[in-house]
């Protein structure tokens, strides 16, 4: 790109969430500085003190919409962004504390402050695309270097980003991993999630938790059926669609079929 | 001048939502509050009903910056509820896991968000334009803090491989072995970033704090230890909410926290460490110290940014020693047994202690969960230092002045996505 182009502006917003998918930005260590020379970081809270000014070629927003000054600040931020990319679980299904949307949430309120008075909470943690339309949705709890680095590069080149909608369970065979519920009776989620990770639990031993979402297509019921005979009760069905992605559908129907 | 309000509405390069309010009246700071507008997110509510198993992975999510923090903390408070310890190399593991986050944490805060305050910068990505090396000095340790946590964890956010009583699959010797090289040029690297911010030009001032932090016999701490203080505390991570307590203002989502007895707000994390752990750093990170000019003890939070490149050495250090003398165990866990029960633990996050304590059900289930967070025991101290060094700032103009007051706060590598259950700078001056 030469000089007198002008690079195209990024900015990186925040809502409800951790911080991990914008940190997943500032962890490209080999890649960080090269980025700044093809965007323009012109707005990320995290990393530059720069104020929000015009808009903004590329928005990526972590996080979910928990209050009503969040419901309209979004808006705010739809109609800054010539492109809006969603990142990580918060932002693409509400998160972990989606959690209070099956629950009471003056309730949560009051167990967690002396003065629940003092707080204003939506009763409910909605995904941006409930809100605005979101033009990309980058899955993950959190999301995953290599793709947050190919959506931005697809949207610097002007393609759609290539992130395979494919199961953790197809990517073991992929990988050539042992699977761990046939072999070792380990429960996981992997024939119902959304790939991204590289099935990173299953080549540590351990059953998929779900963090990636559900995949497209997937058959939650009869997965259920299998994790009931491998000693899963009712209560622990219900917990297992119930943590990073519980507002996903069918996450969602699935954990509602479950439970005491 | 006499009168006026200093306001940030979004403090930039922390970890979360907050902002400032700073009254001046009659040239003089009247007060100083922090504002923390971090949608409020409910953990300690929605633990409720959970199982002990699901506390590391949930509570990770608190904070992306310091996951293993989280999990760390978790995985000890329940495995003190259920009458589990977790000894050699699978608590050497946790060690260096936690050396990873502090190497990570710490170079990022170094070099990202708090060297721009003292070179004239927005951030990190406009002072590399000045100054590359540096900046990709940083961000070479920082990737070995990474590469730890990737290899252990399976990744650097959310590590997966971490639960009550181990760890799903443990790493074989030749695996760790990998990283060596790697760490010692980090090391030499460090020790390089510790001569740099030495060089650093620090406002003069020195505070009279009251440090807390854990203290173990022989190791500068991480996981275990007793809560100890500069004036004399020295008790079990369960007596926690006898001597410290939290409590609640309508400006912010963050508890603030103060110690029952003094009444008084107290200092976690970096400057506290160092101060009641100085003789159990390794000799190098001692000797790094003296030369860039710190005592044992360092009470000018400025200079918290030489105090963690001396972490990150000392990190590096350890992680190296811990490698070295690794043994790959027989079990990658301890075997749990659920039962009803309470348990606490403090671990050392990067930013400060962080102490969880959890009861039980029968069935392994969890009753009740309380969180304190570094950051939510800081929020006292932080406006207590913008209220005392402010005052000497107030001839800057504005602009001027409304940085020297965010550097004050970033001085503590706030994490406010952790303390909700915190920031905008008002300055009024009438």
């Amino acid at each position: 790109m030469s000089a007198q182009t002008p690079r195209p502006r990024l900015a990186v917003w925040k809502f409800a969430s951790c911080d991990g998918c914008q940190l997943t930005l500032l962890d490209c260590e080999d890649e960080l500085l090269g980025i700044a020379q093809e965007l323009d970081i012109a707005y990320f809270l995290e990393a530059t003190r720069a104020p929000i000014r015009g808009t903004y070629d590329l928005s990526l927003v972590e996080g979910s919409i928990t209050t009503p000054h969040d419901a309209e600040r979004i808006q705010d931020v739809r109609r800054r962004s010539r492109s809006l990319v969603t990142i990580g679980a918060c932002a693409t299904s509400g998160g972990v504390q989606a959690l209070r949307n099956f629950a009471d949430v003056k309730e949560y309120a009051s167990i967690v402050y002396a003065r629940p008075d003092y707080i204003h909470t939506l009763a409910t943690s909605t995904p941006i695309a409930d809100h605005v339309k979101v033009d990309f949705e980058l899955r993950g709890c959190p999301i995953d270097k290599g793709r947050l680095i190919e959506v931005i590069s697809a949207f610097l080149i002007g393609r759609k980003p290539v992130t395979p909608a494919h199961s953790v369970c197809l990517q073991c065979k992929l990988k050539g991993n042992v699977c761990v519920m046939v072999a070792h009776g380990t429960p996981c989620l992997g024939p119902v999630t959304h790939d991204g990770c590289g099935a990173l639990c299953p080549s540590y031993d351990r059953g998929c938790y779900g963090c990636f979402g559900p995949m497209e297509t997937p058959n939650a019921p009869s997965l259920s059926g299998w994790l009931a005979r491998l000693g899963m009760d009712e209560r622990d069905l219900q917990r297992v669609y119930r943590t990073f992605n519980a507002n996903a559908e069918p996450f969602r129907t699935e954990s509602q079929r479950h439970g005491k | 001048m006499g009168n006026r309000t200093i306001k940030v509405g979004a403090l930039a390069r922390v970890e979360g939502e907050g902002g400032l309010e700073i009254v001046v009246r009659d040239g003089e700071v009247k007060s100083a509050a922090l504002n923390i507008f971090e949608p409020p997110r409910f953990f300690e509510a929605l633990l409720r009903g959970r199982g002990f198993a699901e506390a590391p992975d949930i509570t990770a999510r608190i904070c992306g910056i310091c996951p293993v923090a989280y999990q760390m903390s978790a995985v000890h408070a329940m495995e003190a509820a259920l009458g589990v310890e977790v000894t050699g190399p699978l608590a050497d593991l946790r060690r260096l896991l936690y050396c990873g986050e502090w190497i990570e944490s710490h170079m990022l805060h170094v070099h990202m968000l708090h060297a721009p305050d003292f070179l004239g910068y927005a951030g990190g990505v406009e002072m590399a334009r000045d100054h590359g090396d540096i900046v990709r000095r940083g961000l070479a340790i920082k990737k070995l803090g990474n590469a730890i946590m990737t290899l252990i964890g399976g990744r650097e956010i959310h590590p997966i491989n971490v639960r009550v009583g181990g760890f799903y699959r443990t790493p074989r010797k030749r695996e760790l072995a990998t990283l060596v090289d790697g760490l010692e040029r980090a090391r030499d690297a460090a020790r390089e970033v510790v001569r740099f911010v030495g060089g650093l030009d620090f406002p003069d001032c020195e505070r009279d704090y009251i440090f807390v932090s854990l203290r173990h016999p022989g190791e500068y701490p991480f996981t275990r230890g007793r809560i100890v203080s500069s004036r004399g505390l020295d008790i079990d991570a369960s007596q926690f909410q006898a001597h410290f307590e939290e409590f609640h203002v309508q400006r912010s989502t963050a508890l603030h926290a103060r110690m029952r007895h003094e009444g008084a707000p107290y200092l976690v994390g970096p400057l506290a460490r160092y101060a009641l752990n100085f003789e159990s750093l390794s000799p190098l990170a001692r000797e790094a110290a003296r030369e860039a000019g710190l005592g044992p003890v360092c009470a000018n939070p400025y200079k918290s940014i030489i105090v963690r490149s001396v972490e990150t050495l000392y990190a590096l250090d350890e992680a190296l020693r811990l490698i070295a003398r690794y043994e790959e165990p027989e079990h990658c866990a301890v075997a749990i047994e659920p039962r009803a029960g309470e348990g606490a633990a403090a671990t050392e996050a990067p930013r400060g202690m962080l102490h969880h304590r959890y009861r039980l059900d029968a069935d392994g289930s969890i009753a009740e969960a309380v969180i304190t967070p570094p950051t939510s025991q800081n929020q006292g101290m932080i406006e207590d230092d913008l209220k005392s060094l402010v005052g000497r700032f107030l001839d800057l103009p504005e602009e001027e002045l409304r940085h020297r007051c965010e550097q004050t706060v970033r001085n503590y590598d706030p994490c406010i996505s952790c303390s909700t259950h915190f920031l905008r700078l008002d300055l009024d001056r009438g």
